[in-house]
């Protein structure tokens, strides 16, 4: 499997750190224990296309990729700084 | 048909022609008492507990391909009862126990082989750690050993004690831990459920959940609407998919886990070895094969197979440990699609819909698991009380706080 890092292009799977759905962009606004909950352990857990967050090690970058989670299809990769960070009220 | 070794020597002498299916490919009824959705493991394990247990035999476990298509026939086969923390303890604690009974109450050759695990421990850390968890194993009344370095010798001389990376301090040993044939396991309980008149349903894709006024009142299936009081969820991988049906969303993340096996061999591994600095575990079938496994590929993915980078990472950690396997060809590899949790515990509960139950989060430790989950899952669906050894496995856990992290590596799903 290769991601395309927005800075450095086609890279080795290894190169990134896998760190789970991108719903951790999404930190809630208020103090609602139900919406942590929701924020730091429910998750949608597609079959099928997803966004989740990967770590380009060696240029340091946080990235959203976009991908299929049955054929392992990468579509895209955005840096996390060039996505609106949504904030779910 | 009960069998027996006088079965066996008076169908051999007749041609074999006297043996009958084991189980019946009924058409699913238009009601049931309770359904099972899944027919893997855990859900043949239920539908045998509450139709033996609870009387509850009006009953169905729909499938959407095969029994036992699932992890249940992918698996590494490791049977052990060494947890450390509360709840976890008593349950495979329990679990382990219904193994030892297993194919007596089965009627039914599971070829449950308790060779002994080891765990291998590399660091005066590692080894106090070691020493606390036997003595928890110890206090829930199951068996531990500490090996020292000599005494790990003993009984597997081949491993690469001299590592300068990862010295060899010792081991604990668990007795009673060992491997079972994973396929057998599904195919007993689906036996004994379909003798107590349980129907099981193959090829029968559960669509849609019904629900009426927070009450489940049935299910869409492939093969049309049946209707229940009770459903049960139980479908490890798939979990995240079902349960949205139900317009839940679960604490689970799908990941990959890759196991691979080789060629058949003369015996040379005589128990079930873990490394835990390589992440390196493994025991040999009794075809032979050395099968064995290490971590997950670490992304969400539903694909039942796995990437390159983790096979590499396998086989180093093998060839670390147990330099001798380096010649052994592989014949296979695979992928099994694991339901983690954000504390690598599983999920035996119900939900905020009345008569909807779940069993789900495995993570990877579902196979030894299989007799206890489907006991405590029938228990819950038949009475609507969790059972005394699943009464921490609770939905709700990680938003109360109450998580069992046993491997204490934190709130992410693909840690554990």
């Amino acid at each position: 499997m290769r991601i395309p890092c927005p800075h450095c292009g086609q890279r080795d799977r290894r190169e990134f750190y896998y760190s789970g759905a991108d719903d951790l962009l999404h930190r809630p606004a208020t103090d609602d224990p139900a919406a942590w909950d929701n924020y730091l352990h429910l998750r949608d857990n597609p079959a099928g296309d997803t966004r989740d967050l990967w770590y380009h090690e060696p240029c340091g970058t946080w990235i959203v990729v976009s991908r299929n989670t049955v054929t392992h299809a990468v579509d895209g990769a955005q840096a996390v700084t060039d996505v609106a960070q949504g904030v779910r009220t | 048909m009960r069998y027996s070794g006088l079965k066996v020597i008076t169908e051999g002498l007749f041609g074999n022609k006297g043996w009958k299916p084991a189980w019946r490919d009924p058409a699913p009824k238009p009601e049931y008492d309770a359904i099972i959705v899944g027919g893997g493991g855990h859900g043949l394990a239920t539908a045998y507990y509450l139709a033996k247990d609870h009387g509850l035999t009006n009953i169905a476990v729909l499938e959407k391909g095969y029994l036992g298509s699932g992890n249940i026939g992918r698996n590494t086969t490791i049977v052990r009862a060494n947890y450390f923390l509360q709840g976890n303890s008593e349950f495979y604690s329990h679990s382990l126990k219904l193994w030892e009974g297993l194919e007596a109450e089965l009627n039914y050759n599971v070829m449950h082989s308790q060779r002994g695990l080891i765990n291998l421990f590399h660091s005066d850390g590692q080894r106090d750690a070691f020493v606390r968890r036997g003595n928890a194993m110890i206090n829930q009344s199951d068996d531990a050993v500490l090996l020292d370095r000599e005494g790990v010798r003993k009984l597997l001389p081949y491993l690469d004690f001299d590592n300068t990376r990862f010295p060899i301090y010792g081991g604990l040993l668990h007795p009673r831990g060992g491997t079972a044939r994973h396929d057998a396991v599904a195919w007993g309980y689906a036996r004994g459920a379909d003798t107590r008149g349980v129907d099981l349903i193959q090829n029968c894709e559960v669509t849609g959940i019904d629900i009426e006024n927070g009450q489940v009142t049935g299910v869409q299936t492939s093969r049309g609407a049946i209707r229940a009081k009770k459903v049960g969820m139980i479908v490890a991988g798939r979990s995240g998919q079902v349960a949205a049906m139900a317009g839940m969303r679960l604490p689970v993340e799908s990941h990959v886990l890759q196991a691979f096996v080789t060629e058949g061999l003369k015996p040379v591994i005589d128990h079930v070895i873990s490394f835990g600095m390589g992440h390196f575990y493994i025991s040999q079938s009794d075809k032979g094969g050395l099968v064995f496994g290490g971590d997950l590929d670490f992304y969400a993915s539903y694909a039942s197979r796995g990437n390159l980078p983790m096979v590499e990472h396998v086989m180093e950690a093998g060839m670390t440990l147990m330099p001798m396997i380096g010649r052994a060809k592989v014949l296979r590899s695979w992928g099994g699609i694991m339901d983690m949790t954000p504390d690598g515990s599983p999920i035996i509960d119900k939900t905020h819909i009345n008569g909807l139950y779940i069993d789900c989060g495995w993570n990877y430790g579902g196979f030894k698991a299989v007799p206890a989950s489907g006991w405590c899952m029938a228990h819950l669906m038949a009475t609507d009380k969790s059972h005394q050894f699943a009464r921490r496995f609770r939905l709700d856990r990680f938003a109360t706080g109450h998580v069992m992290d046993e491997e204490g590596t934190g709130s992410q799903h693909n840690l554990h």
